[in-house]
């Protein structure tokens, strides 16, 4: 896993290898989301929706919304705010994706939190190989797990029987550890889930993450 | 426009929109040395901010389920130093462990 700071540039090759167990559990994930959404929202837009929004806990909460016969207005909502984070994320990794803008603007799109985090180098510099090799495998796994729980329903069973829903939380601390360097990393993170637990009961999912994301402006202080 | 068709395009063009707005309007410049400051500490809050969310948000509430029994145990092995996929792997199955026997 890539977790030191001085590192080699790295490959596609090499974001594919580093987020394959993750994508076995994203895809696996796709497949309910595929069941809910066929339901809610039909077979088409489902696909349209991953190929197109490829967020998986934002698509989850609106399509969950609309099955719950909630407001169309409410379901947009809480997948933008739960979007919301990619606004720094992007800011983030800017510096490190291609040069063309066709070629930026794809790339940019491969942004999401595993790839965001696998392709991290220290000192909030990113690998834009590492970090479009591991988005596109992560999207392969999205798209076709939506594509099979459209298709043809669950053939799994419920996900969460197989505990994958704790291996995402697993995931993130995996990848906090690596990116936790010193002092100042620490409390960031302290301040950051400090900020989520408290924020949840009261606002939106999505809300509180945005907010705990200002714990980094510590960063400000010399 | 059916429900569904808006929903999906506002959402998408919204999402692209997020994700796109950092590398369009920065470009590959550098950014000052105090904006990478606040930066490189942006992934420690996020994780930690994702970490609490996934394993411990409810419906509006902090619930202590099957999920936080995974994600101690994935603490355990990435303290034994564990690869990555052997972290993973401890987290599910822990929590379906737990969900197994109906705790």
């Amino acid at each position: 896993m890539a977790v030191s700071t001085d590192h080699p540039p790295g490959t596609i090759a090499e974001g594919m290898r580093a987020v394959a167990p993750l994508a076995v559990a994203v895809g696996l994930f796709g497949i309910p989301f595929g069941v809910l959404a066929r339901d809610a929202v039909g077979v088409l837009p489902a696909l349209v929706f991953s190929a197109t929004t490829f967020a998986g806990s934002a698509q989850m909460a609106s399509v969950s919304i609309l099955a719950d016969g909630g407001a169309l207005a409410a379901a947009i909502v809480a997948a933008l705010l739960l979007n919301t984070r990619y606004l720094p994320i992007g800011i983030s990794v800017a510096r490190s994706l291609p040069r063309r803008l066709t070629a930026r603007l794809l790339a940019a799109q491969l942004s999401v939190d595993e790839s965001w985090a696998i392709s991290h180098r220290g000192a909030g510099r990113y690998d834009g190989r590492v970090l479009v090799g591991a988005g596109l495998v992560l999207y392969a796994a999205w798209v076709v797990g939506t594509a099979i729980g459209a298709a043809g329903g669950s053939v799994l069973g419920d996900p969460e029987d197989l505990g994958l829903d704790a291996a995402f939380p697993a995931l993130f601390l995996a990848l906090l550890v690596g990116q936790v360097r010193d002092r100042r990393g620490a409390v960031v993170a302290l301040l950051g889930s400090a900020l989520a637990v408290v924020l949840i009961p009261f606002v939106p999912a999505g809300v509180p993450i945005i907010a705990a994301s200002a714990a980094c402006l510590l960063g400000l202080r010399r | 426009m059916s429900d569904a068709w808006v929903l999906v395009i506002a959402v998408g063009a919204g999402t692209i929109a997020l994700k796109s707005a950092g590398p369009l309007l920065l470009g590959g410049r550098e950014v000052p040395a105090r904006a990478r400051g606040v930066l490189a500490l942006l992934g420690p809050a996020v994780l930690a901010a994702l970490i609490v969310t996934q394993a411990f948000a409810g419906d509006r509430e902090i619930v202590v389920d099957a999920r936080a029994a995974g994600l101690g145990a994935a603490a355990v092995a990435l303290l034994l130093r564990a690869p990555l996929l052997v972290v993973l792997v401890v987290a599910a199955a822990v929590a379906a462990g737990v969900r197994a026997v109906g705790i």
